[in-house]
């Protein structure tokens, strides 16, 4: 970076003269790492201390307050090969990590509890059998007691809280029969060990909450790690800016310290960061990312402008603006509202089968009293008897069924670049059966890219994409892409609005419009047929070769949407684009249904039409223009190239080149709702079971512990088994090398 | 049994000296990076300087 980036707004001062700064590194793959960048950055003058944590690829570092400018530290690591961005922990990361502690704090009291009533609880049973005293009996029971009594008041109070919630909300959860199970059994318990008898259940509560517990870890661990990435991969794509001083100076500063109102400059050959105004200037912009448009559209002064696009010929100066009436920013979050206010709440499955279980659990135990005490027993064993099916029910295997289930699949999605970012996302997504892809930057690829690479010379093609490297023009990115060698030549001169052109052993090579190499003719005949293209020519002496560059479709897409199509999923496309450029992506895709230029509005339109014959909608998309869409949607994924708003809408993100993540998030989930299933019918059939042996009086304290750990041992090995799910997909629908493509900095994080 | 009078309650002072470490060093950020701290123990650090 040659320009020195304004970091100000991302230093923490702190009281006693140290500043300090949070980084996202890029790059680390290997121990060396932590030492190359600690040692390296501490040999610079001022740093007081620099720790990386290699878990989170997060770098903090402290220096004397005024010793040095952020933007050193920035350069030192990018001089150690490192791309260091600018990371502002965000509120949501900080109160998740909050809550993983909390939960691990409370698993530990559980856990030591439950190791210390469980001695006491096997001494008691074989002393039962044998010849304890009654004195050592009572002592140990109010051992567990004085153990189990402040264990529960601090590890229960997960599922206390959360079963308050839910009554004051008057709704039910898995947390209230769960919380009503754990009281009733303390309480009886107590009562039990104040009349001297045989049996209490203080080791069954505090197993019962150990289990929860580290079902209720996990699920948290997992959600964290992956707020972790998307947090770095948000922080990685914070984009820059040349905002404009008062002085007429332009600054480099984060697009995260602008402010509305501010001026800023836009370059040719820039993706503009900001929404803002043109004040003055004039060029062409590609709003593809934005709209799905793919024909260019000039920006005058008075214009509005959106994130995203891509500056071509001319520079602009904006004013950076909150979202304006009239503008698309204000229709697409207008739709925004009343699409996600529209939206059903979607009820997950535990929800559900907590809503029907705990009133048929309830009624059993009370059903029970109730034969007892006409059976003639004594209303003291009657309770007793009721609250042992309270126990045996507490829904011990049926609360980890789901989520552990879920933790497994969201570790199997996380590795096939996918990232949830709602919990319930997993369970819509199984039940999808129509999917609707937007066409520009989801099916193709974001950046444009040459489309007749083959017919091109190779040296040719390869000198030409070598020359590109020097050129700011957008077009000759696409061309520098297909470059081997990635050195720029030497000298090479830049005419505005023409090419570049140089000259290597004495012969002129030159790259850019067909009329600046003199291949007018060839550009006609190389064009013929093909809309949509741009056209870029290359003339190396008398050599002309013509290249067309245009936006391509993703590498697997064909595959990936054939595979989907066996699965029977029905697939369509739903494009802001000109139908003329629709066309041949969805003959490509061999996609019949498919439709052009809709407006946010049209598509919102069109996904309600699909949900009102009955389909499960999965929306793909990354455009600004399909935020409504996404949030009409049942479910719906977005590549993280998308715009901010969008992802935001999104339930799942997708990384890297390719569109087959689709295709594994949707067999991934499918067979975590298949383990789920699995899991509540083992959950079920153990219940049937367990209750009439309660029911009958059969169930001691060892019976109930015994039951309790088999079925949640059970229900957890069964989740497991969703981890195989991507290995299937995997190999029958991704090419060789597919796994080798993951962002390098994801891996470890 | 009277032996239990003051076994168990060393038996559980033990158990609550284990919940007590492992609180501490939970509060003390020892599980914030749990995949560099099994990294940074194989650093030559002293021998270097």
């Amino acid at each position: 970076m040659s320009e020195n980036l304004d970091l100000s707004i991302f230093v923490k001062h702190q009281g006693d003269g140290t500043a300090h700064l949070d980084l996202a590194i890029e790059g680390i793959d290997c121990a060396a790492c932590i030492d190359e960048i600690e040692g390296g950055l501490c040999r610079l003058a001022g740093i007081v201390d620099a720790r990386l944590n290699y878990t989170t690829h997060r770098l903090s570092v402290q220096w004397q307050d005024g010793a040095l400018v952020p933007s050193t530290i920035v350069r030192e690591l990018e001089r150690l090969g490192y791309r260091a961005h600018p990371y502002q922990s965000r509120l949501v990361e900080e109160e998740e990590t909050r809550r993983s502690q909390w939960l691990l704090r409370c698993l530990a009291v559980a856990g030591f509890a439950s190791m210390n009533i469980m001695l006491l609880a096997v001494s008691v049973w074989s002393g039962n059998v044998t010849d304890i005293t009654p004195e050592t009996r009572d002592f140990f029971h109010w051992l567990s007691a004085f153990i189990a009594l402040p264990a529960v008041a601090y590890a229960g109070q997960p599922f206390f809280r959360s079963a308050i919630g839910a009554l004051k909300a008057k709704r039910t959860n898995m947390d209230v029969p769960i919380s009503i199970g754990i009281m009733l059994a303390l309480i009886m318990s107590v009562v039990e060990t104040i009349n001297h008898s045989e049996h209490t259940y203080f080791d069954s509560v505090v197993m019962l909450l150990f289990f929860l517990l580290c079902g209720r870890y996990l699920d948290q661990a997992m959600r964290r790690r992956t707020r972790a990435v998307a947090g770095n991969l948000a922080a990685l794509k914070a984009e820059v800016a040349h905002r404009i001083d008062a002085s007429g100076e332009a600054v480099l500063v984060p697009t995260a310290a602008l402010n509305p109102g501010d001026r800023v400059l836009v370059r040719p050959g820039e993706r503009i960061a900001v929404d803002g105004i043109v004040i003055s200037g004039s060029s062409e912009l590609d709003e593809s990312l934005v709209t799905g448009e793919t024909v260019r559209r000039s920006a005058l002064a008075g214009d509005a402008v959106y994130a995203g696009s891509m500056n071509y010929e001319g520079t602009l100066t904006l004013q950076v603006t909150a979202a304006g009436k009239g503008t698309l920013l204000d229709e697409v979050e207008r739709l925004l509202e009343t699409a996600s206010a529209a939206k059903s709440r979607y009820v997950q499955l535990a929800d559900k089968v907590a809503r029907a279980y705990a009133p048929v659990v309830h009624l059993t135990a009370a059903i029970t009293a109730v034969v007892w005490v006409a059976m003639g027993s004594s209303v003291h064993d009657a309770i007793i008897t009721a609250v042992a099916v309270l126990i045996i029910t507490c829904p011990c295997a049926l609360a980890l069924a789901v989520p552990v289930v879920q933790v497994v699949a969201s570790g199997a999605l996380f590795r096939s670049n996918v990232f949830l970012n709602s919990g319930d996302a997993l369970e819509r997504l199984a039940s999808v059966d129509t999917i609707v892809f937007d066409k520009t930057g989801t099916l193709t690829l974001p950046e444009m890219r040459v489309a007749n690479a083959k017919a091109v010379r190779s040296d040719l093609l390869e000198a030409a994409a070598r020359l590109a490297l020097s050129s700011h023009h957008p077009l000759a990115a696409a061309v520098a892409q297909e470059a081997k060698e990635r050195r720029p030549y030497e000298e090479v001169a830049e005419e505005v609005g023409q090419g570049v052109r140089t000259l290597v052993h004495g012969v002129e090579m030159r790259l850019g419009s067909p009329s600046f190499c003199g291949a007018i003719d060839l550009a006609a005949e190389s064009v013929g047929q093909e809309a949509d293209v741009s056209v870029i020519a290359f003339a190396r002496g008398h050599e002309r070769a013509i290249l067309l560059v245009r936006q391509a479709l993703r590498p697997d897409a064909a595959a990936t949407i054939k595979a989907l199509l066996d699965l029977g999923v029905d697939c369509r496309i739903l494009s802001g684009d000109r139908p003329e450029a629709v066309a041949p992506i969805a003959a490509a895709l061999n996609l019949r249904e498919w439709r052009g230029g809709a407006k946010p509005a049209e598509k919102i339109a069109a996904i309600e039409s699909l949900k009102a014959e009955g389909r499960k909608v999965l929306m793909v998309g990354d455009g600004l223009n399909d935020a409504p869409a996404l949030a009409a949607a049942d479910v719906s994924i977005s590549p993280i190239t998308a715009a901010d708003i969008t992802q935001a809408q999104a339930d799942a993100v997708f990384l890297g080149d390719k569109l087959s993540p689709v295709l594994d998030a949707l067999a991934i989930s499918r067979r975590a709702r298949a383990l789920m299933r699995q899991n509540l019918m083992i959950a079920l059939v153990y219940n049937l079971i367990a209750v009439p042996l309660a029911f009958l009086g059969y169930v001691t304290p060892l019976v109930a512990a015994l039951a309790m750990s088999g079925s949640s041992s059970l229900v957890t090995l069964n989740a497991l088994r969703a981890r195989r799910a991507k290995a299937k997909t995997a190999s029958e629908t991704s090419l060789p090398g597919a796994e080798t493509r993951a962002v390098p900095t994801l891996q470890g994080a | 049994m009277e032996v239990l009078i003051y076994l168990v309650p060393v038996a559980l002072l033990l158990g609550l000296t284990g919940l007590a470490a492992f609180l501490w060093s939970l509060k003390d950020g020892q599980y914030d990076d749990v995949e560099g701290a099994a990294l940074r123990v194989l650093k030559d650090d002293d021998i270097r300087s």
